[in-house]
């Protein structure tokens, strides 16, 4: 029965983007502003949404590959591509103020500087597009150790890993709340 | 300018963040992401993305330009052609989403310059769509290069405690953080 058919697939697949959407939309963080005060260290919606999702998210999709229910979709680590990306990625976050997601979503709420933004996004597709033939054979070439996992890395078993992050997760957001309650006091 | 610090209670009580009330808690919508996940998991067998099938669509938009032989001749689109599949309904389900859950408590409206913004570099629309187009570039550009964005390698890589995952999430962070202070530090 699952995973169902392509075709089938396709009709799913708006459902699903419609709630990521929507999600985002309830979230706050269609909102420049949330989104650039997480990078200032003033608002940390966008940390506590994207760890609870990893958390939840994490803890659940083990126990469903566990029982068969689910596989692993693992991506190659790729550290030159992933370093790399990761620190470009983070100064145009700061600039545009959006992710990808985040801003395709924006830009259908009326924010116009999100749709240029979004055009930015297909321009520098294309600008990859272009390079990446010298890229494949610069830093992506640099450093690639496959579809690792952190279990692989350290040795340790998922299961411990998991409940590693939610410990760390946890007590990381008690003390937001906490830090939070007396900076509004 | 900009040298008055806002308090986290100022700042969500900015007109813009303001229409609150069917507004959910950051626990709430993380552990909404998460159940999606397990959703997509199981049963499309698709994690949650959005710059595979943005560079798709960019190859789409290239097509009009440079005709689409030159973008099935280029490396990387010729990997990831341009068709409606899995990944671009995704995108205009995620569109859909955000448009009709604003519409639904009465969020859309149009903002040229959001609040942050203006209030440290002034109200000029071309300035900020100058920068909004340019950081756009950048973090498509970036999501490619690292093989997924905030979505496809922050969340779907990173709860699967892929070390890929983990990389980009520390090192967009850390270059996220250090920018906007390079942004907005006052002398």
């Amino acid at each position: 029965m699952f995973p169902v058919s392509k075709e089938v697939a396709l009709w799913l697949a708006p459902v699903f983007g419609f709630a990521f959407g929507w999600l985002l939309e309830r979230g706050r963080v269609l909102d420049y502003n949330v989104i650039v005060n997480q990078l200032r260290l003033r608002d940390f919606t966008v940390l506590k949404i994207m760890l609870t999702a990893i958390l939840v998210g994490g803890v659940g999709v083990y126990a469903l590959v566990e029982l068969g229910f689910a596989r692993w979709h693992l991506r190659d680590a790729n550290l030159g591509g992933a370093g790399l990306g990761g620190l470009l990625f983070g100064v145009g976050m700061a600039i545009y103020g959006y992710c990808p997601g985040t801003g395709l979503a924006a830009a259908a709420t009326g924010r116009t500087h999100a749709l240029v933004g979004m055009l930015g996004m297909i321009a520098g597709a294309i600008a990859y597009a272009f390079a990446f033939d010298w890229l494949r054979g610069t830093v992506l070439a640099w450093s690639n150790l496959g579809r690792v996992t952190l279990a692989d890395v350290t040795g340790l078993p998922l299961w411990a890993l998991y409940a590693a992050l939610a410990v760390v997760a946890v007590g990381l957001f008690a003390a937001l709340e906490r830090w939070q309650a007396r900076v509004r006091a | 300018m900009s040298g008055i610090a806002l308090s986290p209670l100022e700042v969500a009580a900015a007109p813009r963040s303001e229409a609150a009330p069917s507004r959910w808690n950051p626990y709430l919508i993380g552990a909404g992401i998460g159940v999606l996940s397990w959703l997509v998991f199981v049963i499309v067998a698709a994690p949650i993305g959005i710059t595979t099938a943005g560079a798709q669509v960019a190859g789409g938009v290239a097509a009009l330009f440079i005709g689409p032989e030159a973008v099935q001749a280029n490396a990387y689109w010729a990997r990831n052609p341009f068709r409606l599949d899995y990944g671009t309904l995704f995108l205009v389900g995620t569109a859909l989403g955000g448009m009709v859950s604003a519409l639904a408590r009465g969020a859309f409206r149009v903002e040229h310059v959001p609040a942050v913004w203006s209030e440290r570099f002034g109200p000029s629309i071309g300035k900020r769509f100058a920068w909004a187009f340019l950081g756009g570039a950048l973090i498509m550009f970036a999501s490619r290069l690292a093989n997924g964005c905030t979505s496809g390698n922050g969340i779907s890589q990173g709860l699967q405690l892929a070390v890929v995952g983990w990389v980009f999430f520390a090192a967009m962070f850390v270059s996220g953080v250090a920018t906007a202070w390079l942004m907005f530090r006052t002398r």
